[in-house]
């Protein structure tokens, strides 16, 4: 399943990366959701795929029995949806603010911080 | 500058007078040390500071550090309080008497540093310190630029200074000066010659030789107690200093001698004519300093004793007679209002003890008997006689001596005993504070000539010594040495310096046609410094175009290459796609997600984008629970159902994709994106390949129950083995809400006045 994952993991990046090269704004943030998805699946692939076996420990054994899922993983994993949710709620009410200050969702029309008079030097 | 200045102020303050005392105590310190340098017994002290990196706070005073160390010190006393008369009642005085207290402290640990980085650490305290006094002034545009020109040119000289004494430590295994000097000359070694250059950049432009000279003229801007300083004792000696110091290791070798006779002999003539050239005295004096930079910089080119001797006798004179006279001037400037050479005149009669003492000083830089000038001269024309390049050293330094005679006659004769012309000011005798100075080092120079044998034994001999890196025979300096050569050319130089002085008014004009005429450096200078800025405008502009996407399309680029770079260089064993044993469910999953992802990518409506987006949340959501990790599955469940709600709140204020309802497509951000993507692939593909370390996973499984008392164990490392990282994740958080809520609940407010803009953007 490794192996799959990661083409899964590269098409998300592929269509992150070209949806955050877009002008829309919005368009960016489809491409941050899509990347923080795809760096999830790559930490959690990353520590090997078992199937059908959580980390637990069962009543009366110290240690889990057989083979079960990577916890550390997991539990990196479950750290970084939230992270990657605080950030992109962020980022939305900065795209909302922004939107409702310049009135474009253009990026390349939003040039608050780095006007285009003064480039002419 | 005086004129800020309130003559009749108090100028006794704590400040002035305790950088004065420490000052005067250090020089008598190091007198101390006389007895026992002059025997040969060199000191050092010596701290550990950064070993690891063979970094000692170490100092060495032999009779070359010992020699300058009473200099700086010395001279350093009198002008700190020849400063506090001079800027008596200027409202920054204090800042003043720091600046030039740390000068004095760096210079001095400078010429006593053993360690090369300790000497580079204070190598570029003086040139920041001589910053500070040079833009004293700073509310004059153009006493700030003089500064800043000092500090570029210095510090440049000090990086190509820096380089080399890595380089040489590096390559002789220690940094001490005196271990490396012990080794005697590196010439033939690898690097040698490198490492010569890059101790050269330093020294040159520190030493303003041409063409790096053209600095310290204009530092001038600088009060006169600084320029007395600057100019007769150190920074500008600093680099002169630098080659003596280096001499038993550097020189040696043809391009030692080359390099610094021509260097210093153009340098030394050069900046005597320009010397003549000038109108304002404090000008000449500057100039007058190069010249003795560019002859004390021709003499180190030899490795004779008579050379070294001969160099170390003129450091020694100039620095006296060049602080009393740049002291001499000032009161001049200060009595009368003027330094103009063409107006001041006759003023022997109003000043008796200023002309007493310039009579002195100027007598020494002119070099007449019995002063110490004129041994320094003859012991000069002595070792030329002996150098390389011998007759182009000769006549080069009968060039440069006459010229010094004359203009000793312009700086020291005229205003005291030349016609008077109109003067802003009556003048009157200056205050005793700013004669003591000047009065000693004159006195001194002509104690100094006449005891030769003590001078030559205490000072001059064992600086010698410090040179050549062995001890000289000595007994070189006399004032009568027999009639031979140099008494023949000393004679010569009188005659011509005379003529020059008779004819002076005539030549200077002369001078500047020619100079009008000839490359104006400074001038080159300033458009140097403005290419360099519309270069950096250029690359501005070129790199931050302000457009979010080029800087995007900028950072994936960067990232594919540093992924794809080494994986050409280093290329990664077997990366296998193994589809074997899938089964329906996983192929499934896997088209879900890519169907939604496609589904983002290509639709233009905003609603068909969110469910893109949340069909690729739930997949991901389903690998995770068939891969044995329900909890990861439950929170991506329930985060990516905040995040369709968010969007779909948000979106519904938003407008459309394309407002032309016509997706833009883009081959070059696809290919890039393809790229991107691919290469995460081959990375992770890589990554999996490799066998997996279980140590840290079997340790969580292990001590999960055993020590944490919990049986998920994915949820014992979030809340036991791992809590910082849940704190830092929560702190995330709340650190976004706020910020959000901070963002959407004051903009509201602010908007109205905020949005000039509003409706003509779009």
């Amino acid at each position: 399943m490794e192996a799959l994952t990661a083409l899964i993991i590269g098409t998300l990046v592929a269509a992150a990366v070209y949806l955050m090269l877009a002008r829309n704004f919005m368009r960016f943030l489809f491409g941050l959701i899509l990347l923080s998805n795809a760096a999830n699946l790559t930490i959690f692939a990353s520590g090997r795929m078992t199937p059908g076996a959580p980390a637990l420990v069962p009543y009366g054994e110290d240690a889990p029995i057989g083979v079960v899922g990577n916890a550390l993983p997991q539990a990196l994993v479950l750290t970084a949806i939230v992270i990657g949710f605080g950030l992109l709620a962020f980022t939305l009410a900065l795209a909302f603010e922004a939107y409702r200050r310049l009135r474009t969702m253009d990026s390349d029309k939003m040039r608050y911080a780095e006007p285009k008079e003064d480039r002419k030097g | 500058m005086a004129e800020d200045s309130d003559p009749n102020a108090p100028w006794v303050n704590v400040a002035g007078m305790t950088t004065v005392a420490i000052t005067a105590a250090l020089f008598v310190f190091f007198l101390l040390y006389v007895p026992e340098v002059a025997a040969g017994a060199p000191v050092l002290w010596s701290w550990d500071w950064i070993p690891s990196l063979q970094i000692r706070m170490s100092f060495w005073l032999d009779g070359l550090s010992l020699m300058f160390a009473l200099l700086i010190t010395g001279i350093g006393a009198f002008v700190m309080l020849y400063a506090a008369r001079y800027l008596a009642g200027h409202p920054q005085y204090n800042r003043f008497a720091l600046y030039l207290f740390s000068f004095m402290l760096s210079m001095l640990g400078l010429v006593l540093a053993d360690n090369l980085v300790t000497l580079f650490v204070f190598w570029e305290l003086t040139t920041f310190t001589s910053y500070l006094l040079i833009g004293f002034s700073h509310g004059d545009p153009k006493s700030r630029r003089n500064a800043l020109q000092a500090l570029l040119l210095t510090a440049a000289g000090g990086l190509a200074l820096l380089a080399g004494l890595i380089l040489l430590g590096m390559t002789q295994g220690t940094f001490e000066i005196s271990e490396i000097n012990a080794a005697g000359s590196l010439a033939g070694e690898p690097y040698y010659l490198l490492i010569l250059l890059l101790f050269l950049a330093g020294a040159f432009t520190k030493s303003a030789q041409v063409p790096f000279h053209f600095w310290l003229p204009n530092a001038m801007a600088a009060p006169t107690p600084v320029s007395a300083y600057l100019h007769s004792a150190t920074m500008v000696k600093a680099g002169v200093y630098l080659l003596a110091r280096m001499h038993p290791s550097l020189s040696g070798s043809d391009v030692w001698v080359w390099v610094l006779t021509i260097f210093g002999a153009v340098t030394a003539v050069f900046a005597s004519l320009m010397a003549l050239r000038q109108i304002d005295l404090k000008q000449t004096l500057a100039y007058t300093t190069l010249m003795a930079l560019g002859t004390l910089t021709m003499f180190l080119a030899g490795s004779t004793g008579y050379a070294i001797t001969a160099a170390m006798t003129f450091l020694l004179v100039h620095s006296l007679y060049k602080a009393c006279l740049f002291l001499t001037i000032g009161v001049i400037d200060h009595a009368t209002g003027t330094r103009d050479a063409d107006v001041l005149g006759g003023l022997a009669r109003a000043m008796p003890i200023t002309a007493t003492m310039a009579a002195l000083a100027g007598l020494a830089m002119a070099g007449i008997p019995p002063f110490l000038g004129f041994i320094a001269k003859e012991v000069a024309y002595a070792g030329a006689l002996g150098m390389a390049l011998t007759i182009f050293v000769v006549l080069m330094s009968l060039a440069a001596f006459a010229l010094m005679f004359a203009v000793a006659a312009i700086v020291a004769y005229r205003p005291f005993f030349g016609p008077q012309g109109a003067l802003p000011r009556k003048p009157h005798e200056g205050p005793w504070p700013m004669l003591l100075g000047p009065a000693t080092l004159a006195v001194l120079g002509l104690l100094a000539g006449l005891m030769p044998g003590v001078t030559a034994h205490y000072l001059v001999e064992p600086a010698v010594a410090a040179v050549m890196g062995a001890p000289d025979e000595g007994g070189r300096l006399k004032l009568w040495a027999g009639f031979n050569l140099p008494l023949v050319l000393s004679l010569l130089t009188f005659a011509l310096g005379f003529f020059l002085y008779l004819r002076h008014l005539d030549l200077r004009a002369r001078l500047a046609r020619i100079e009008a005429r000839g490359p104006n450096l400074d001038a080159r200078w300033d458009w140097l410094l403005e290419r360099f800025m519309d270069f950096a405008k250029f690359q501005t502009r070129v790199i931050q175009t302000g457009v979010m996407r080029q800087y995007l399309f900028a950072t994936f680029t960067v990232l594919s290459l540093a992924i794809l770079v080494p994986l050409i260089l280093r290329p990664v064993g077997g990366v296998t796609l193994a589809f074997a044993g899938l089964s329906l469910i996983e192929w499934g999953v896997a088209f879900l997600i890519a169907a939604g992802t496609i589904l983002v990518v290509l639709t233009s409506s905003r609603i068909a984008a969110l469910v893109g987006l949340g069909v690729v949340g739930i997949g991901v959501a389903l690998i995770f629970i068939m891969y044995s990790a329900p909890d990861v599955a439950i929170t991506q469940l329930l985060v990516e159902l905040l995040v369709v709600v968010l969007l779909a709140v948000a979106l519904l204020k938003m407008p459309y994709l394309d407002p032309s309802n016509r997706q833009v497509h883009r081959p070059f951000d696809a290919a890039l994106a393809v790229v991107v993507g691919g290469l995460t692939t081959i990375v992770l593909l890589a990554v999996v390949d490799v066998p997996f370390d279980r140590r840290l996973t079997d340790f969580f499984e292990g001590a999960s129950w055993t020590e944490a008392f919990g049986r998920n164990i994915v949820n014992v490392i979030l809340v036991d083995f791992r809590t910082l990282d849940t704190f830092g994740e929560i702190a995330v958080v709340i650190v976004a809400a706020l910020g959000a809520y901070a963002l959407l609940k004051g903009g509201s407010r602010r908007a109205p006045e905020d949005e000039p803009a509003k409706g003509e953007k779009e």
